[in-house]
């Protein structure tokens, strides 16, 4: 009779960790950051149909790495918590923090009890109310939350992107100049990336009750040109608010009437 | 609250009203013998016209004979591109609009494109006939449903029945208890392609005919300042019309009728 293996605890963990970061570190990252108006979210996606940014609820947005069935199954039941919990109580009891916390417990639960950890690393992101701050928080593969500050980064390579996107951070940016500066950390010094390798999505103040919106790809090649012409870090943005957040798709902004009758 | 999530084979997909079944509070489920006197909202119309549909609704609910609300809303958004409005037991009707509005959300989000004008007026139908049974009991619920199909580039309304059977009207309709009223008032001024401005004057006339005639429906508060909801539905979305312009109408039909009628108004009123 044959006994079973003995593997150390440690090694176990190890194991799954080195496998869940093998998996998110082949597919491409993806850049949240602070802007004026909100926060902006910009992914590496060529892909104009299986998203990797996508709305949750009014405020927020959730955004993920790695292997896509596994986030995409995320993020419904991000939405489906958030839309249950806007009907029982308020649409104003909605909020990031908590559903970030169920998020980060149920892949904890999965990487310790599962015999394969989930290959994502995801991103929820709310548009701050009533002064509060815009939250970023940062959940990854094994559970681990993090409330980041001012911008993050998911996917393979984060540090080096990170690094990037640090040395031309401000938090006033415009949408162009915000844009430029982040696509260029996400690309690096040695690829140029145009609008069609680009899903850019945004949480603005200026959408009205639903804040976010999807840079369309005529769009997103006008703010490109923008921001080269302004050239990356030309300061102060001129002060100009980078054209009205309308006459995208989604952009119907005034739906505002769109409260729901018993609240 | 848990994060909801379902084996593939088991998956509620993209219908809330599913969801909210597996882990919402339970709906409630008419048992016993009818109710008296709830609340009730009353008078809607819509009417089509060159780029989309007008939709309007009085302000008043009732309960029995007395006035419950004077400033109750009964036309709502349902989505960007399309609006309900309601009459019947209040309560219910309200809900059943927050429920119908998370439903088209939802359904966006989870499927990241939205359905089709008809999808909609299909969903709503499915919600009134769930609610048959209280229906039966004297809690009616009947919306009326119009938006603008982004499809065909057309408005289009339905209205429905209280076993969920629903019907697309060509032109115009009116339900609620001066639902008759208001309907002939606007069979009276319709004409195929109204420009808008014309449509939102026939609406506000309409309402203003069934005021007149119906006394659950709430005419213009000029004492408290509350005037019928009216909405326009069109390529660009759904807005609602400012008060002021409602207002400034109902102020343009009431100096009208002055003129054409005399001070005292109208039938039996002829003084010696």
């Amino acid at each position: 009779m044959t006994m079973p293996f003995y593997v150390a605890p440690e090694q176990v963990m190890k194991d799954r960790a080195e496998y869940a970061q093998k998996g998110i570190a082949r597919g491409r990252s993806l850049v949240a950051t602070i802007y004026a108006d909100g926060v902006l979210i910009v992914a590496d996606n060529p892909s104009r149909s299986l998203h990797k940014i996508s709305e949750i609820y009014d405020r927020i947005a959730f955004a993920g790495v790695g292997k896509y069935n596994e986030y995409d199954q995320l993020r419904v039941a991000g939405v489906r918590h958030a839309d249950t919990k806007g009907f029982a109580f308020s649409r104003e009891d909605v909020d990031a923090r908590s559903l970030a916390n169920l998020y980060a417990q149920f892949l904890g639960n999965v990487f310790t009890h599962e015999m394969k950890p989930l290959e994502v690393e995801i991103l929820v992101a709310e548009l701050g109310a009533d002064g509060r701050p815009d939250e970023l928080y940062h959940v990854a593969y094994e559970g681990t939350i993090t409330d980041e500050d001012g911008f993050a980064v998911l996917g393979g390579d984060a540090e080096t992107i990170a690094e990037r996107v640090a040395r031309d951070w401000r938090p006033d940016r415009d949408l162009a100049t915000a844009l430029g500066d982040t696509v260029g950390a996400l690309a690096g010094p040695d690829r140029t990336l145009g609008a069609g390798d680009l899903e850019v999505a945004v949480l603005s103040r200026r959408n009205g009750r639903r804040a976010f919106q999807r840079i369309g790809d005529d769009r997103l090649a006008g703010l490109l040109r923008e921001a080269a012409a302004g050239g990356p870090r030309s300061g102060a943005g001129a002060g100009r608010a980078s054209g009205p957040e309308a006459g995208d798709e989604a952009a119907e902004s005034e739906v505002g009437a769109g409260e729901p009758p018993g609240g | 609250m848990p994060l909801p999530l379902f084996p593939p084979t088991d998956d509620p997909g993209p219908d809330f009203v599913s969801l909210l079944r597996r882990t919402g509070p339970p709906p409630v489920v008419g048992r016993g013998e009818s109710v008296v006197d709830v609340r009730h909202g009353t008078t809607v119309a819509a009417l089509r016209f060159s780029d989309g549909i007008v939709m309007a609704g009085d302000r008043r609910a009732t309960e029995g004979h007395a006035i419950a609300h004077r400033a109750m809303e009964k036309v709502f958004p349902a989505d960007r591109y399309s609006a309900v409005a309601i009459a019947g037991a209040a309560g219910f009707a309200v809900e059943m609009v927050r429920l119908f509005q998370v439903q088209l959300e939802h359904y966006e989000k989870v499927e990241g494109v939205t359905l089709s004008l008809e999808g909609k007026a299909n969903q709503l139908a499915q919600m009134v006939r769930q609610h048959l049974p209280l229906a039966m009991q004297g809690l009616v619920v009947i919306p009326l449903f119009a938006g603008y199909d982004l499809r065909r580039g057309i408005g289009r309304i339905f209205t429905y029945d209280v076993t969920g059977g629903h019907y697309e009207e060509a032109d115009f309709q009116a339900t609620g208890s001066g639902g008759r009223d208001a309907r002939t008032t606007i069979k009276l001024g319709y004409r195929e392609g109204l420009p808008r401005d014309e449509a939102v004057e026939l609406a506000v006339r309409a309402l203003y005919e069934a005021a007149d005639e119906d006394a659950a429906t709430g005419g213009p508060d000029l004492v408290r300042g509350i005037y019928p909801v009216v909405a326009v539905v069109t390529a660009d979305g759904y807005a609602q019309l400012e008060e002021e312009d409602v207002a400034a109408r109902f102020a343009a039909i009431i100096d009208r009728l002055r003129n054409e009628r005399g001070v005292s108004g109208s039938a039996g009123g002829e003084p010696g």
